[in-house]
C-alpha cells in the first residue's frame, strides 16, 4: 500500500501499541491535538488516555520519568516535538538513558525509543533546526536511527520498540507526507542495516535521512546529465552502523561522497571518512569528499537556508569533483 | 493538609509510641540499630581505604545521617521502591545490600556491586527495588517519579521514594517533576534530605523559602521532621508512603539531619561551618545514640549488647575490606561489557552492523 512517511510511523505505532500493552506514547501534544505534525492522530481514540498520554512543556521532566518507568518494564515511545528540544532533556537522554545500564553493571537496562523531527529547511531557525545524530551516536549506550522513507520508517520504528535499549529515533518534517510502498503484512528492519537505495559503478553516495533522498535526485541527474552511475548507500542505522555494506559499495565503486544535513565538524561524515581510509585505503581512486550543511547556525532566511542545506546541485557538483 | 512539626526532641518518646513504632517487635528495633552502626561503621572505614588510596574519585559520607535512609527503608514493603543521589551508601545498606560488594564497587573490583563500573554515587541493586546512585545533583528525581508512574501503569499498590538532597531543589527538572507527579497523582514521596548544605552553600544562602512547602505551588501534601530520631523519621515518613501507596497522592517531605563529614572527602570543611557546630550535633542528636539511648530506656538493648553489635560489625566491615582488597579488577575487555542490554544478550540479538568503535 502508499502511505505516507507519517502514515508509516503511525502505523508502527499503532501495530506495537496493539501487540504490547507495556507500549505507550508520551510527549506534548501527542494525544488530544494528535500531534504537532500529525503523526500520532486517532491513536488516543484508538487506545485512550492511559497509553496515549499528553504532557506538559517539560522535555526534561517528561523524558526522565519515561527512563524511570522503563526501568521497570515499561516501553515508553517520548515524542520530542523537534529532536531540538533534546538539549533541555540532555541530562535525562545522555547521562541517565545512555548510562544507567553501565553504571549498574548491567543491573538496569532502558527499553526507551525518544522519537520525533531533526531537521533544518522549515525555516524555523537555529533552535528548532537541530540535527543531533552524530552528538548522540558519540555515547556509547545509545542507538541512532534516521529513515528516509516511510517503508524504512515503519520497519526500523517497530524494532526500535521492541530493542531493549534507548533508540533515539530522528524523522524529518519535509519528509511526513511522502508516501511509499509499504506491504500490507508485518514486517521489521533490523537495526544497523544499510540499504542501497540505487545501484551504480563509478561513485558511492553515503548518507542518511533526508540526504538520501537529494542524493538519490542528484544521482538521478548525474546520469541524465553526465552519464555517471551512482550507487546511493542509505545508513538508515547511525548506531549501531553498518560499515560492511559501505565498504563493499566503496570497493565496488573506488570513488566516495558522503551527504548528511548536520553540520561538517565531527558528523557522520568524518566517522565514515575515518573507516573507509582505514579498511578500504587501496580501493580508493580519488580522496573522499563530503556534503553538509553550511558550517553555520540554522539561517532563518528562507531562500538562505535552502542554500545552507545540502540540496541536489551540490551534491552533483560535490560528485563531479571527486569524479575529476 | 500541610503539615509542620517543630523539632522538640521532648517528643522522642512519643514518637516511639506512634503505632508504626509500637508495632516493630525488639528483635526489629535492634535489626534497625545494627543497620545504624553498619553504615557508621562502613563509611568510617570507607574513609580509611580512601586515605590509603584504594578508593578513586569521590566519595560522600553519609555519617550523620543514618537515621534517614534507615528509617524510611525500613518502612517500605515489597512493591515499593527506592531512588536517590550520589550520597548513597546509607540507602544501599539500608535496603540489605551486602557490604562486601559495596566496598568492593569503591575500590573498582569487579565483585562490585556494579563490577566497578559505577563507582561510589552508582550503587544499584533493583532486586530489593533499589535504583541508584545518582551522580547530577537532582537527575534522579524525574526517574523517580517514573518508577511510581510504572507502579500507577501496571496498578500495583506501591511507592517510590525518590530521594534528593537541599542542594536539589533549585534545579528545573525536580519542579517539573514535582508538576508531573501531582498532575497525574504519581505514588512518589520526593524526600529531601537536608542536610543544612549544598556542598559548601547553606541552604540560607542557596535556598528561597522553606524548601517542602514549595508543595503547596503544586497543590502537593508536605511535611518536614527531625532525622537523627528514626522514630521520628518512621512515624512522619508512614502517612506519607500510605497516601502514596492507598490513594496514589504524590507528597514532599523535608528531614532535616546533619552531615559529619564534609560534602566529599576532597572538601576539607574548614571554610563554611564550624567544628563547634559539628560537636554540637554529635554531642545532642547524634542518630545512633539517640537510638541506642531509646532502647536502652525501653529495656530493648543494653550497653554489652550495643558493643557487641558494634564489635561485629566493625568485623564485618573490615571482612569487607579485605575482600576489595582481594577481588580483581575488571579486565580491558570487560570496558565494552554492560553497555548494551542486545549485546550481553546475544541469543536475542537482532540488530545488526557494528556498535563498538575503535
Amino acid at each position: 500500500m502508499l502511505i505516507s512517511y507519517r502514515e508509516a510511523i503511525r502505523h508502527a505505532l499503532a501495530e506495537e501499541l496493539q501487540r504490547d500493552p507495556n507500549v505507550m506514547v508520551m510527549g506534548e501534544e501527542v494525544a488530544q491535538f494528535h500531534g504537532a505534525y500529525k503523526v500520532t492522530e486517532g491513536l488516543l481514540e484508538k487506545f485512550g488516555p492511559k497509553r496515549i498520554v499528553d504532557t506538559p512543556i517539560s522535555e526534561a521532566g517528561f523524558v526522565g520519568l519515561g527512563i524511570g518507568a522503563s526501568m521497570l518494564g515499561i516501553r515508553p515511545v517520548i515524542e520530542l516535538m523537534f529532536w531540538s528540544f533534546y538539549s533541555v532533556s540532555f541530562d535525562q537522554i545522555l547521562n541517565n538513558a545512555a548510562n544507567i545500564r553501565y553504571m549498574s553493571g548491567g543491573l538496569i537496562h532502558c527499553p526507551i525509543v525518544i522519537r520525533g523531527p531533526a531537521n533544518g529547511g522549515t525555516n524555523v531557525g537555529a533552535t528548532h533546526s537541530h540535527t543531533p545524530e552524530n552528538i548522540c551516536a558519540s555515547h556509547p549506550g545509545v542507538k541512532v536511527v534516521c529513515p528516509a522513507t516511510a517503508y524504512d520508517a515503519k520497519g526500523l520504528l517497530k524494532s526500535a520498540i521492541r530493542d531493549n535499549d534507548p533508540v533515539f529515533f530522528m524523522e524529518n518534517t519535509i519528509l511526513y507526507g511522502d508516501k511509499g510502498e509499504v506491504p500490507e503484512e508485518e514486517y521489521l528492519i533490523p537495526l544497523g542495516l544499510a540499504d542501497i537505495k540505487r545501484q551504480g559503478t563509478d561513485l558511492t553516495i553515503v548518507a542518511h535521512g533526508r540526504a538520501v533522498i537529494n542524493s538519490l535526485a542528484a544521482a538521478q541527474l548525474l546520469e541524465q546529465e553526465h552519464d555517471i552511475s551512482v550507487e546511493v548507500v542509505d545508513l538508515r542505522s547511525i548506531r549501531p552502523l553498518d560499515e560492511e555494506t559501505v565498504l563493499a559499495s566503496v570497493r565496488k565503486t573506488h570513488r566516495v561522497l558522503l551527504v548528511e544535513e548536520s553540520k561538517p565538524f565531527c558528523g557522520v561524515g568524518a566517522q565514515l571518512a575515518y573507516l573507509i581510509q582505514d579498511r578500504a585505503f587501496d580501493d580508493l581512486d580519488a580522496p573522499i569528499k563530503r556534503v553538509s550543511s553550511i558550517d553555520a547556525p540554522a539561517i532563518y532566511s528562507p531562500p538562505m537556508e535552502a542554500e545552507q542545506l545540502p540540496d541536489p546541485q551540490r551534491i552533483l557538483r560535490a560528485a563531479i569533483e571527486v569524479l575529476r | 493538609m500541610a503539615e509542620k512539626k517543630d523539632h522538640d526532641g521532648g517528643k522522642a518518646a512519643s514518637f516511639g509510641r506512634a503505632p508504626v513504632n509500637a508495632a516493630l517487635s525488639a528483635d526489629a528495633k535492634i535489626g534497625l540499630f545494627h543497620t545504624m552502626v553498619r553504615i557508621r561503621r562502613f563509611e568510617e572505614r570507607s574513609l580509611r581505604a580512601y586515605q590509603a588510596k584504594k578508593i578513586g574519585g569521590f566519595l560522600h559520607l553519609y555519617t550523620g545521617q543514618e537515621a534517614v535512609a534507615v528509617g524510611c527503608c525500613s518502612l517500605m514493603r515489597k512493591d515499593d521502591h527506592i531512588i536517590t543521589a550520589y550520597r548513597d551508601h546509607g540507602h544501599a545498606i539500608a535496603v540489605g545490600m551486602d557490604v562486601k560488594p559495596l566496598m568492593a564497587e569503591l575500590y573498582g573490583k569487579a565483585t562490585g556491586c556494579s563490577k566497578g563500573k559505577g563507582g561510589s554515587m552508582h550503587f544499584f541493586d533493583p532486586s530489593r527495588n533499589f535504583w541508584g546512585g545518582h551522580g547530577i545533583v537532582g537527575g534522579q528525581v524525574p526517574l523517580g517519579a517514573g518508577i511510581a508512574y510504572a507502579l500507577k501503569y501496571k496498578g500495583i499498590s506501591g511507592a517510590c521514594l525518590a530521594f534528593m538532597g537541599d542542594g536539589a531543589v533549585n534545579q528545573g527538572v525536580v519542579h517539573e517533576t514535582y508538576n508531573l507527579a501531582a498532575l497525574w497523582q504519581l505514588p512518589v514521596v520526593f524526600v529531601i534530605e537536608n542536610n543544612g548544605y549544598s556542598m559548601g552553600t547553606s541552604q540560607a544562602r542557596s535556598s528561597s523559602g522553606e524548601l517542602a512547602k514549595r508543595a503547596e505551588g503544586y497543590g502537593m501534601d508536605w511535611g518536614v521532621c527531625s532525622g537523627h530520631d528514626l522514630y521520628e523519621v518512621r512515624a512522619s515518613m508512614e502517612k506519607f508512603l500510605t497516601l502514596a501507596r492507598d490513594r496514589s497522592k504524590p507528597s514532599i517531605v523535608e528531614i532535616a539531619t546533619y552531615r559529619y563529614r564534609g560534602h566529599s572527602v576532597a572538601d576539607p570543611d574548614n571554610t563554611y561551618r564550624s567544628k563547634a557546630e559539628i560537636e554540637e550535633y554529635r554531642r545532642t542528636k547524634d542518630p545512633i545514640q539517640v537510638f541506642q539511648n531509646a532502647l536502652i530506656a525501653e529495656g530493648v538493648l543494653d550497653e554489652a549488647r550495643a558493643s557487641k553489635i558494634d564489635a561485629d560489625v566493625r568485623a564485618e566491615t573490615e571482612a569487607a575490606a579485605e575482600f576489595a582488597e582481594a577481588s580483581p579488577f575488571p579486565t580491558v575487555a570487560d570496558i565494552t561489557k554492560d553497555v548494551y542490554w542486545e549485546e550481553d544478550n546475544p541469543d536475542q540479538k537482532k540488530s545488526q552492523g557494528r556498535i563498538f568503535f575503535d
